[in-house]
């Protein structure tokens, strides 16, 4: 017999092995951490918080995947089980949906939205009127055409990035984690036949807990209590840094006004956003402009050596130009105060490179600003710039055409100077007046969005190499662009027309900022003890608070590479120049790069770069002042938190957990009489017979 | 699952071994003595033989999953072999350490009889290894999940606890039994509960079949628990008296 049962007990053993999940903790068993996620964080200004918040214990909610606009009445009123967690899928997102949930948000717990691979037709988080409280414009300067009253500049902008929600909202890839999710909900959430679904339900819980609360002088004035050693700060300004490199160098430690110094400045923005915290890719918005800029300096480079110009040309790249112009504000407000290389008044004209996503053929637009435009001096100037851009567009494929209507500029960094002082400028773009963008600072402005596509069969460096139709346009205008610079400054008129962008190395740095930035070229530029900034991914456009943007750091050694000069220079000299007769540290940069790995060989050819290429801090004035609710001066802050995270488990109902409790309840209390009981009667119960002077209890 | 659930399973689990403690135990400061000495042997019989499986998974292939859990289950044969010398060798500890109490206390004999160390030693054991069973698991219940998410039942945790409860009643009796059989030099009863024991451990494999793990083994902690009254000196005579000293202090009384 017990041969017979031993036997069953492992026939059963077997049978059960074949069916277990191998679980070592009861963890594992319960929660999924779901790792692809991108949160939406609070940013504060002088008056308000924008973004999205969570409790500090993490939000939970039943999922409930969202079919239409309609469904949405079963989280917000008909569904039994609130809170939700609403699962959106992308041609969801919209401002009536987000807006709908806003306002009932008691019953939602948070949103999750599904970002495709593909974009829906046009989507921009963004407002319409980007920047309008800091730009030029207002009411004692021009004020039919301030707050876009001629022109809406962003007409799709749906303004979500700029609301403020109380509830976390999370974005997930299209990838097996979400179908995981979308799974647990088919299984467990869905209501068979209108009556409510059954519990175990499948819940999601979002933690991004934000520190900062109200606005932007809150937060600093927080941040400044010294009550113990490790002070807590709750959030940060935004900036990074400026990069601007000249043609001629100015020494870097005489600031202020250089007598009979005239400058050409030609500047483009660095960084873009989008409704998620980081996730920015700024095709059309930022990378088409600095692209092009960077193309034309490279352009410029052999025949300013060989005539250069009468007026020294200033390429600037600036940063944070989303977030109220946090760059362009702070080096207009360096030259006011004296704190710059050069001065206002040294600046001759401005030429801005905005969005120039030209698709081949279509005409570009010289933007101007009106009133400006009323003073004859400055008309003239702006005139002039007009012909030596019309004029270098020969030869190539498109024209270059004003807008026939009086209109203001877009938003751009030239804004910025005009509040200063009265600057002929032109404002380069692809649109003449809402923009042709149709997702400005969203997460769908890709290379997708520039039609930047190689042919499939490509290895990564071959793509690198492949000159894309988007490259050649782009190699266009960086051509005008650099003849009309040269014209400007004052050039040889014979020498122009030798001025050509060279198409590889747009389609290099398109390939590089859009697609994947670890490549060949872009690590030969770098500095060796940077290399690790370079991903098989675009990097990401966001300002933020770290001082460490990649875009920064790549814009900065790739324009040194291309205007400076290779010199022969050993490391150690790369670093202490000054030591040598010829070089000077105040003069130029020094730049140690990786340089390119020669065929049969392993070591890299580093060298050292000279160039006159520097950074220069982009943290809006108001930070500098103190005065953190600035009118005037951008005034962004990003929140700081502890963690971000998200998870799914499955919920059980609450008649379970009372009934557990009750349960345990139950079972203390009569252990504890029937304990009481025995122990008291213990010596009739347990009666000894043969120790005679046993202890009785 | 909340702190509902977290109370309620700490409750059904701890709960009987937690009065048995305070009013049994908890007044005399030997019994506590036994009781932890008790505890620290059952700890260190499952840390010798989780060394053994431990060395055992290191050395073979962890990706082959059926070969892990035989591992595991020869380790736990192993545990409950060990777990019952190292209840022998306490008794044969207590048995010498009685003697020099004896010697040295101020009434006439030893301050414990057998059965009272019987019971606390027994009482340690269970307390350690529920305490063991249940920790891990009452910590993540404490968490808005519950297990299920990948087919495992929803009735995890209060069937955790159940089966912990039981099998620290289980080794209460087992220490109560297994002491007053080697007291008589009755060895086959080391047998048997040897033999029970392994048979609560088969039982538990059969997890998540609740109803055929959970039942059988309550029904031989109901058994245990008769033999363990019987053996530490009750008998159907004295529970009679009890009943009839009730109803004759209920007659006195009224």
């Amino acid at each position: 017999m017990g041969l017979e049962s031993s036997k069953w007990a492992i026939i059963f053993l077997v049978c059960w092995l074949y069916k277990n999940v191998s679980c070592n903790s009861v963890e594992q068993k319960i929660y999924v951490e779901l790792n692809n996620t991108v949160p939406c964080v609070r940013l504060l200004n002088a008056t308000h918080q924008i973004g999205c918040q969570s409790s500090i214990s993490g939000d939970t909610g039943v999922i409930h995947v969202l079919e239409s606009e309609a469904d949405l009445e079963w989280p917000l009123s008909k569904g039994p089980n609130p809170p939700y967690m609403v699962l959106l899928e992308s041609s969801l997102f919209t401002r009536s949906i987000m807006m709908k949930m806003k306002n009932e948000s008691n019953r939602v717990a948070g949103v999750a939205v599904v970002v495709p691979n593909t974009s829906p037709p046009e989507f921009s988080p963004h407002t319409t009127c980007p920047n309008e409280n800091t730009g030029v414009y207002s009411d004692n300067y021009g004020p039919n055409l301030a707050h876009c009253n001629t022109t809406v500049w962003n007409p799709r902008g749906n303004g979500l990035s700029y609301e403020e929600f109380d509830f976390p909202v999370f974005s997930l890839k299209e990838d097996n984690e979400t179908e995981f999710i979308k799974q647990c909900y088919l299984d467990h959430n869905r209501a068979v036949n209108g009556s409510a679904p059954q519990y175990p339900l499948c819940a999601m819980q979002l933690f991004s807990h934000m520190h900062a609360v109200t606005n932007t002088p809150t937060c600093m004035r927080r941040n400044d209590i010294n009550f113990s050693i490790n002070p807590e700060m709750v959030c940060d300004p935004l900036g990074d840094y400026n990069v601007w490199g000249s043609i001629r160098p100015y020494n870097d430690t005489v600031f202020g006004h250089k007598e009979n110094e005239s400058v050409v400045i030609a500047a483009a923005r660095l960084d873009s956003r989008a409704f998620f915290w980081e996730v920015s890719t700024g095709a059309e918005g930022s990378v088409s402009g600095f692209v092009t800029l960077l193309a034309a300096a490279q352009a410029l480079r052999e025949v300013t050596h060989a005539a250069p110009p009468t007026r020294n040309i200033l390429f600037a790249f600036f940063q944070g130009e989303t977030f109220d112009y946090i760059g362009s504000s702070r080096m207009v407000y360096d030259m006011e105060n004296g704190k710059f290389v050069i001065d206002l008044d040294n600046i001759h004209s401005v030429l801005e490179i905005g969005q120039v996503a030209v698709h081949s053929g279509t005409n570009l637009f010289l933007h101007s600003d009106p009133v400006s435009r009323r003073n004859n001096t400055v008309n003239d100037e702006v005139k002039n710039l007009v012909n030596n851009l019309q004029s270098s567009t020969a030869g190539l494929g498109f024209l270059l055409v004003e807008p026939n209507v009086s209109q203001p500029l877009p938003p751009s960094s030239l804004q910025r100077f005009l509040r200063a002082q009265p600057i002929p400028g032109i404002v380069l773009a692809d649109h003449e007046s809402a923009f042709n963008n149709r997702y400005y600072e969203s997460f769908y402005d890709n290379a997708a969005n520039l039609n930047l596509t190689y042919p499939s069969d490509l290895s990564p460096e071959e793509q690198l190499e492949f000159v894309t139709d988007t490259a050649k346009s782009l190699t266009d205008v960086a051509t005008v662009v650099a003849r009309a610079l040269y014209k400007q400054a004052g050039g040889d008129e014979s020498l122009v027309n030798t001025i050509k962008a060279d198409p590889k190395i747009v389609t290099q740095m398109l390939y590089g900022f859009l697609v994947s930035s670890n490549n060949s070229w872009f690590q030969a530029v770098m500095a060796p003890e940077l290399k690790n900034i370079l991903k098989p991914s675009p990097p990401e456009y966001y300002v933020g608070v770290a001082m460490s943007s990649t875009p920064t750091r790549l814009v900065q050694y790739l324009l040194a590479n291309l205007t400076g000069a290779a010199t022969n220079l050993t490391q150690s000299q790369c670093q202490k120049p000054d030591e040598l007769p010829n070089e000077s540290r105040q003069m130029y940069s020094y730049l140690w790069v990786q340089g390119i790995v020669p065929p049969n060989s392993t070591e890299r050819d580093s060298f050292c770069v000279r160039a006159s290429v520097r950074l220069t801090k982009a943290v809006s004035p108001a930070f500098e002042l103190g005065e953190y609710a600035s009118k005037d001066y951008s005034t962004w802050t990003e929140s700081r938190w502890k963690f971000i995270k998200a998870r799914i488990f499955l919920v059980a109902s609450r008649d379970l957990e009372m009934l557990t409790l009750g349960v345990g309840v139950a079972v203390l209390f009569t252990s504890l009489l029937v304990t009481y009981f025995i122990s008291t009667k213990a010596d009739v119960l347990f009666s000894s017979t043969r120790e005679p002077a046993s202890a009785a209890y | 699952m909340t702190a509902a659930v977290f109370f309620g399973c700490a409750f059904i689990a701890f709960g009987p071994a937690f009065s048995l403690f305070i009013f049994t135990i908890a007044k005399d400061p030997l019994r506590v003595i036994i009781l932890i000495a008790g505890a620290f042997f059952w700890l260190v019989s499952l840390l010798l033989s989780s060394l053994v499986w431990f060395i055992a998974t290191k050395a073979t292939n962890a990706q082959d999953l059926t070969l892990q859990k035989n591992l595991l289950i020869f380790g736990s044969i192993f545990s409950v072999i060990l777990q019952e010398v190292f209840r022998f060798a306490y008794y044969r500890l207590l048995r010498k350490a009685n003697e020099g109490l004896a010697a040295i206390s101020e009434e006439d004999g030893p301050p414990l009889s057998v059965r009272e160390m019987a019971y606390v030693a027994g009482l340690g054991f269970g307390i350690m290894s529920g305490a063991f069973s249940m920790i891990n698991t009452l910590s993540d219940s404490l968490g808005p999940g519950t297990v299920g998410m990948f087919g495992d039942s929803q009735y995890y945790f209060i069937t955790s606890a159940l089966m912990t409860l039981a099998l620290t009643m289980l080794h209460t009796f087992w220490g109560v039994v297994f002491f007053e059989g080697c007291e008589r030099k009755r060895w086959w009863v080391i047998a048997v509960v040897l033999c029970v024991h392994l048979m609560v451990f088969s039982l538990s494999l059969l997890n998540p079949f609740y109803v055929a793990s959970i039942l059988p083994v309550y029904a031989i902690m109901l058994l245990m628990a008769v033999w363990a009254f019987f053996s530490s000196g009750g008998s159907l005579h004295n529970i009679t008296l009890l009943w009839t000293c009730r109803k004759s202090n209920a007659e006195t009384s009224s």
